[in-house]
């Protein structure tokens, strides 16, 4: 298969494109600084808050994602386009439309005081954790939709004609795949939380929440204390690396061992009970999902005609950024989708943004003028941000297809190339489409290391949206921010639907 | 591919940049460079002046320039804060900027030889006339306010102005700032990274007051012609905030940099910061503001500490920020 040199490769790159900068900070900085008082605090509040985050997402993506494998109704293929949108909008306009929704001034609060109910506050650990599940339940709910749907069609067959019970249709087989795919997916989910900041701080309502990420953006942007942005980022990544082993260690087993490969119906949960659970499950969270997107529309139609045309140029480049980092997120990704692979990925977004981005500004700083590698660095760093999403989306079906198909390809002495062409990719479709939208439309929406990096000229979307913001352009930024949601789910749309033969 | 071109085209660009006699590359922050900021129209005013090309560079100042060292290419930094000036000086970053300060007109005496102030404003609480009928008149009425009047502000560790509040509670309350902390809790509705998010959950209508600038009822009240905006005036003093520009010391081309130093106390310049950054001239007179600036409240007292005292004094006013809200 061949996949050893190139595997190889793409494990150092992965470690060259985090370590280094790391290391690179630590050398100007040189060591590590101390711990300031509040450290700790911020460290045990972190971890929390990611657990908690992650849970929720996890636990209540299972029973959508299940009634989302099992019903076809009107609209389906839109809502799962749609769920991918909390994941890629700036974190500033997420905000903005949750406080929309859920803050004191929000439509819940005013349906509430209509109905002559107490008010509730969004402001709290429980707003952070809500914020978190609002960005990251549409992710694990297609995590465990893929599980859903890769289950081999017969085996869903024999369990009907077999007449389990629901019960033990669930201990038998849906059970075993939940236990392979939720670990990861609650793993990726966690440490994306860990390195949660402006989100975790405004709606935890003050000093309370304080993450460690806050402490790394205090230490390198206000404080110039390198080594101790340097030292914070080791725990961050100790954290995640953590997290990632323990989720491998959870998530054993292989797969169903291989069907026909080929789409069978279901003939399971047709029951009232499972029906109305189902309903139930999708219409709250198309509703807890859709509220604050379709308030982030609304607000920003007006701001639609005040957009300059500046705006056209930063939607191009954001463009380009988005499709030049999926491209290289794939090329990355297909020969890490291994175990050992996706622990490495994970690297990627335990480190701080702001480490990595100095660090690289360090590293090319005597070579070249950062500011003519705004882009490239941008879609670069993308690519790595992207990477633990796209091995947690393909790793499961790349080792199915591997342990199912391998002796096949061994007996008919298929050639690495004819492996890759004719078994592997086909089969990966699905997954890779999701991965390929994914990938597009966080590179969209990201902001990356631009900070560093930033070009006058080549602003990039997101950029956009936080310069209007700056200038009190506010509705202008409402605007720009639709516009920003509108093609990046466009972009996530147009791969994700290429992938899906029947989801 | 693009990644290349653009690689390409800007190692080329580069190159025909190469000379470099005429050029004067300036740091300065994003919302100084967007099209929205004075930028654009800074750049046009000085290439008329001095027959040259004027080149932002936006982002981060501060940490840029350290990490960079001796070998920046900036020639100028334009808005730096109270905050990192001490640092940068004593890292001998600036050379001095050879200005005859008498004719600032600044609320509070400025005798710094090495960094000369473009625009000020000072902290305030700003509220909407419709959504708040009669607001606190003084800091105590403030932190004696109901709960239900609800205040967002932004993180001293993460923000200028969140800084300058922390400051600003420091050099009303000295020792009693956690308490004033304290007292105030139940109003703060919540603390952002950035004074962007605070205001845009105050135009949201989420908080009745919001952290920021005296400065901010005249970007509405000219550009948006909406005068029901206004910053909440307390006697006890409001925190000075004053915006900076510095000459590098190792600038390649101290000629135009000292002409740009030139141009910045200029007349043609100081009318133009106020609508362009939204702030009061450093060197023009009250009569000469434009008419929207002329209306607005201002404080009878600025609050202000110097370099050496903000140095001392930030990390306990932080700490007493931190308490106060947390207890």
């Amino acid at each position: 298969m061949a996949r050893g040199p190139v595997a190889i490769i793409a494990a150092l790159a992965v470690l060259a494109l985090t370590l280094v900068p790391l290391g690179a900070v630590m050398i100007r900085a040189g060591g590590f600084a101390g711990f300031a008082p509040g450290d700790m605090e911020a460290v045990r509040f972190t971890l929390w808050q990611a657990t908690l985050s992650a849970l929720f997402s996890v636990l209540a993506a299972v029973p959508v994602a299940r009634a989302l494998a099992r019903r076809n109704f009107p609209g389906r293929g839109l809502l799962v386009a749609l769920l991918g949108a909390p994941f890629i909008l700036p974190v500033i306009v997420a905000v903005l439309g949750l406080i929309a929704t859920f803050g004191t001034n929000g439509i819940v609060n005013r349906a509430l005081a209509a109905l002559g109910l107490p008010e509730t506050t969004i402001y709290g650990l429980h707003g952070v954790v809500i914020a978190h599940v609002f960005f990251n339940l549409p992710l694990a709910t297609r995590l465990i939709l893929q599980g859903w749907l890769a289950m081999p069609g017969e085996r869903l067959r024999l369990a009907a004609s077999l007449g389990l019970t629901p019960w033990a249709m669930f201990r038998t087989l849906e059970l075993p795949m939940l236990a392979r795919i939720l670990p990861g997916a609650f793993a990726v989910i966690f440490v994306i939380c860990l390195s949660s900041f402006a989100v975790a701080l405004t709606l935890g309502g003050g000093p309370r929440a304080t993450t460690v990420e806050l402490a790394i953006y205090q230490a390198m942007r206000f404080d110039f204390d390198l080594g101790r942005a340097a030292a914070l980022s080791v725990v961050q990544l100790a954290l995640a690396m953590v997290a990632g082993l323990v989720a491998l260690r959870l998530s054993g087993g292989a797969g169903f061992g291989a069907g026909l490969d080929r789409i069978v119906p279901r003939w399971d949960g047709q029951g009232a009970v499972a029906r109305s659970l189902d309903a139930g499950a999708i219409a709250a969270v198309a509703l807890f999902l859709l509220t604050p997107l379709v308030l982030v529309t609304l607000r920003g139609l007006p701001g639609l005609v005040m957009l300059p045309p500046g705006m056209l140029e930063a939607a191009w480049n954001s463009l380009w950024v988005a499709l030049v980092s999926t491209a290289l997120c794939l090329t990355w990704a297909l020969p890490l989708a291994t175990r050992r692979g996706e622990l490495l990925g994970l690297l990627g977004i335990a480190l701080s943004p702001l480490v990595l981005g100095t660090g690289l500004f360090l590293i090319v700083r005597p070579y070249v003028n950062p500011f003519t590698l705004a882009l490239p660095v941008t879609a670069l760093v993308n690519a790595l941000v992207s990477l633990p999403f796209a091995l947690r989306i393909l790793r499961p079906e790349a080792e199915a297809i591997r342990a199912d198909h391998a002796r096949l390809a061994q007996s008919l002495g298929l050639t690495p190339w004819a492996w890759t062409r004719w078994v592997f990719l086909p089969r990966l479709r699905r997954p890779l489409g999701f991965a390929a939208g994914l990938t597009a439309a966080l590179s969209m929406g990201d902001l990356g290391v631009i900070a560093l990096f930033a070009d006058p000229e080549r602003a990039t979307l997101p950029l956009y949206v936080y310069r209007l913001m700056g200038s009190y352009q506010m509705a202008a930024a409402q605007g720009a921010a639709l516009v920003l949601l509108a093609s990046s789910l466009a972009l996530f749309w147009a791969f994700d639907r290429g992938g899906r033969v029947d989801a | 591919m693009k990644a290349l071109t653009t690689f390409a085209a800007g190692t080329l660009l580069a190159g025909t940049a190469l000379a470099q006699d005429n050029v004067l590359t300036v740091y300065a922050g994003d919302y100084i460079v967007s099209e929205w900021g004075p930028g654009p129209k800074i750049e046009e005013i000085f290439e008329a002046r001095c027959d040259c090309d004027l080149q932002f560079s936006p982002g981060d100042l501060m940490p840029r320039l350290r990490l960079e060292g001796g070998r920046t290419e900036a020639d100028i930094v334009f808005g730096l804060n109270t905050d990192v000036t001490k640092e940068a000086r004593a890292a001998g970053l600036f050379a001095p900027h050879g200005q005859d300060l008498s004719a600032l007109t600044l609320p509070i005496d400025w005798q710094d030889d090495v960094f000369l102030p473009f625009n000020y404003a000072h902290t305030a609480f700003v509220y909407d006339t419709d959504r708040i009928a009669e607001p606190p008149a003084s800091f105590a009425a403030l932190l004696e306010a109901g709960d239900d009047l609800s205040i967002v502000i932004q993180d001293p560790r993460t923000s200028i102005s969140g800084l300058a509040l922390a400051l600003w509670v420091q050099a009303v309350y000295g020792d009693g700032a956690e308490e004033a902390w304290a007292q105030l809790a139940d109003n703060v509705l919540t603390v952002t990274k950035g004074w962007s998010e605070s205001y845009g959950l105050f135009t949201d209508g989420e908080a009745d007051m919001v952290l920021s600038y005296t400065t901010s009822p005249a970007y509405h009240l000219i550009a948006e012609d909406d005068p029901t905006i206004k910053a909440a005036i307390f006697p006890e003093g409001h925190y000075f905030m004053v915006e900076l520009v510095g000459k590098v010391a190792g600038t390649d081309n101290p000629e135009l940099a000292d002409q740009f130093m030139d141009f910045v106390l200029t007349e043609e310049f100081q009318s133009m910061i106020a609508t362009g950054n939204w702030s009061f001239p450093a060197a023009l007179p009250q009569a000469q503001w434009p008419e929207g600036f002329r209306q607005l409240d201002l404080p009878e007292t600025a609050l202000f500490y110097s370099e050496d005292e903000a140095d001392a004094l930030k990390d306990q006013a932080i700490e007493a920020w931190r308490a106060g809200l947390s207890r």
